[in-house]
């Protein structure tokens, strides 16, 4: 009777996963037919041959500034983690509060590109912009991995201790004896990787203006120069394929002190421009310079609201998620293409090689294969497509992969699809899910973000009213895509829990 | 009659949302050594807890599964009882670099409970006993008056944990330990008390006790009630 039950329940559970992959896959086919796919360029392949020819023909125009860039890149990104562990593990110690933790997911619901855009107008292209740009939203992502992982730590330990009254010196000796040292290798673990998504925002800040690599990429590919993007290219390939190599632990406070010296984060900016920035450049045009609401005030604001919705937030809204959709679908897919490339069950003698090959594309920032597919294909939604699936397909791909090595399989088993279908993919299908929810949030985020490059996502009309200097739609327009977000997030986290997904927030 | 330490009247004792004691009469006066026994199930981890819950100040606890912190030192896992003394700035710095002061009092314990050459090792690399010992070791330096044990000295051999449980009485005035040897309960404690089936079967002190009234608390025969230990 109870192994009947038990296994009714496993089939309505596993009945569950398929209805919500049909499901998932159906919306994503209904959205497909409404994406704009046309590809606008005349000759996508012409292009694309060129592309090659000056990846296999690399030329360093110049020397100093190739290395200035890295320099910056890497100097950014060191000071921007560096400032994002610290407020984030403070900021982790409160994550039992519910205050703290919507703080933290609407800080990291703005993607760094925004960050970057707001400060831009208050403190210029700076060294500080760049710093606080990274910081901002990875502090909230890493506050977000730190409260999970004090909250998961064996609980032992520290219920053992002698009474824990409520006075915080005392509870603070008490969490740095126990959760502390239980939690700090995860932590540290995932700060090295965060490190490594650090160095891609960095270089991503440069399509905004900022001095890193990404600056001289936008140039040079903008100007059709393949050669020397190449170079740059290769630059921030190298730099993050040998961080393992020099970025050693013991030296870490040494590059700190470096990076500080070299980019002290600094700006041109005063007072009077920050508190008119905030007192008047972003609040809603109806109702700058009026002391005291009036009904003919607040009617204006409705109108101007309406506005804004009719013609900018509702079709961005809409076609981020469409593009999110689409996304979502297809980066899971490709997942479940790559992941016997790291996977012991398959590529055995092979698999350093294929995890290579994955760690490559996880390693390209999607920002940059957005704008590589814009430059062949012309705007439409299929380079962010194709940018944005490869880049998180990697990603889970390899998480994925890595996962088939606690799989325990009979000695008589397949080989090839047979392998694949029967045993693996049912096997890992569940953690794939929970993998591919968990990264929800963030393909979202970087669906809004392409809106830049001039898809129409969120970040385009955001792009645009910055550009326009129209920063009180910038900000509404910027809270409505951290509102989708958060939206998205929660979503995620009620199917996790519905579908009964585990997931460990390892390098996601 | 001394006002009782420990007293409970018509108490009902749940484990998640279980219940395990029921119609609950127990007074523990201070300076009694009293040892719980009852087979597993019969509620003697509860009403530890129950008891650590009734005073929580005077309390120094040695739980069954030791809880320790693995990547840190023995030091550092004994140092843990004492946190509470000292500010936590002197706890954090300790925590980085051992301070003289603290490795004096963690010293004198270690020697105590013979941990003193594992004393800075990481204390996943001790074995189960040597784990134990830093339970116990964590326990002592609360130095409390009242010490609470779930089998404390559970996988240490017989002739080290009596001199363990002798070094236990002396340092504290009041004892309480769940103990599963009842012949070492009967020859430590003052007081045993039998647990079986939600209720206390036997209560009595242990001078007027023989080993053959407490098999029918394990519902065992008289000769397996010492089964051979490694």
């Amino acid at each position: 009777m109870i192994a009947a039950s038990k296994s009714s329940h496993r089939d309505s559970s596993a009945k569950a996963l398929r209805n919500t992959s049909f499901w998932f896959a159906a919306v994503a086919l209904l959205c497909l037919s409404m994406a704009d796919l046309d590809i606008s360029t005349p000759n996508p392949w012409g292009e694309l041959g060129l592309m090659a020819a000056g990846a296999l023909s690399p030329t360093v125009w110049s020397w100093p500034t190739l290395l200035t860039s890295l320099a910056n890149t890497f100097s950014f990104a060191l000071q921007g983690i560096a400032l994002a562990s610290t407020v984030g593990f403070l900021l982790a110690l409160g994550y039992k509060f519910t205050l703290v933790r919507a703080f933290c997911a609407f800080i990291r619901s703005i993607h760094e590109l925004f960050w970057a855009l707001l400060f831009i107008q208050i403190a210029g292209l700076s060294s500080l912009t760049g710093l606080l740009a990274i910081a901002i939203p990875y502090a909230g992502t890493l506050a977000k991995i730190y409260g999970e992982l004090f909250e998961e730590v064996d609980p032992s330990p520290i219920n053992n201790l002698p009474s824990q009254s409520l006075n915080l010196s005392r509870s603070l000796s008490h969490f740095c004896y126990t959760v502390l040292p239980l939690a700090w290798r995860s932590m540290a673990t995932y700060t090295s990787y965060r490190f490594e998504c650090a160095i891609r925002s960095s270089a991503i800040l440069g399509f905004v203006g900022l001095p890193t690599i990404g600056f001289h990429l936008e140039t040079t590919l903008s100007e059709g120069n393949y050669s020397e993007a190449a170079a740059f290219f290769y630059a921030l390939l190298l730099l993050i394929a040998t961080l393992r190599f020099w970025l050693q632990k013991r030296l870490l406070p040494l590059y700190l002190i470096g990076a500080f010296y070299y980019l002290p984060p600094q700006a041109q900016t005063s007072w009077q421009l920050v508190k008119r920035f905030i007192s008047e450049d972003i609040v809603p045009t109806p109702l700058r310079g009026q002391a005291n609401l009036n009904a003919e005030s607040l009617g204006a604001f409705g109108q101007w609201c309406n506005q804004l919705w009719q013609h900018q937030i509702w079709p961005g809204l809409v076609n981020t998620m469409l593009l999110g959709q689409i996304v979502l679908v297809f980066t899971g897919l490709l997942a479940l293409l790559l992941f016997p490339l790291n996977s012991p069950l398959f590529f055995r003698g092979w698999r350093g090689f294929g995890d290579a090959i994955l760690i490559l594309l996880r390693t390209l920032p999607e920002y940059l294969l957005a704008f590589l597919g814009l430059l062949i294909f012309g705007p439409s939604m299929v380079p962010a497509i194709l940018a944005l699936g490869i880049h998180n397909g990697a990603i889970i791909g390899h998480l994925v992969g890595r996962h088939t090595d606690e799989l325990t399989l009979r000695a008589d088993v397949g080989t090839g699809l047979n392998l694949y279908f029967y045993e693996v993919l049912p096997r890992i299908y569940r953690q794939f899910l929970a993998f591919l929810f968990y990264r929800w949030e963030v393909i979202l985020r970087e669906t809004a973000i392409l809106g830049i490059l001039g898809i129409t996502t969120l970040g385009f009309y955001i792009d645009s009213a910055f550009e326009e200097f129209r920063f009180d739609r910038a900000l509404l327009l910027i809270l409505a895509s951290a509102m989708l977000n958060i939206g998205v997030d929660h979503f995620a986290r009620w199917l996790r829990q519905r579908l009964h997904l585990k997931s460990i927030p390892e390098s996601l | 009659m001394n006002l009782p330490l420990f007293e409970f009247t018509n108490q009902r004792l749940t484990y998640e949302g279980r219940l395990v004691l029921d119609n609950l009469c127990l007074r523990i006066q201070p300076g009694e050594r009293v040892a719980l026994i009852g087979g597993s199930g019969s509620g003697k981890s509860t009403l530890l807890k129950a008891l650590r819950e009734q005073c929580p100040d005077q309390i120094a606890w040695c739980p069954q599964q030791p809880g320790l912190v693995p990547m840190l030192s023995t030091f550092h896992n004994i140092y843990m009882g004492a946190l509470q003394r000292h500010s936590v700035f002197y706890n954090l710095a300790n925590l980085i670099k051992p301070l003289p002061a603290a490795k004096r009092a963690v010293s004198e314990i270690a020697q105590a409970i013979e941990l003193q050459h594992q004393l800075f090792s990481p204390v996943d690399r001790l074995s189960g006993g040597q784990q134990q010992r830093t339970s116990i070791g964590r326990a002592l330096i609360q130095e409390r008056s009242v010490f609470l044990g779930d089998e404390p000295v559970s996988g240490i051999d017989e002739y080290q944990s009596e001199v363990l449980l002798n070094l236990i009485f002396q340092r504290h005035n009041t004892v309480v330990l769940a103990l599963h040897d009842v012949a070492q309960a009967l020859r430590v404690c003052t007081r045993v008390i039998g647990l079986k089936d939600g209720a206390i079967i036997l209560d009595a002190p242990s001078a007027e006790l023989e080993a053959s009234d407490l098999a029918d608390i394990y519902g065992i025969s008289d000769s397996s009630l010492n089964p051979p230990r490694q």
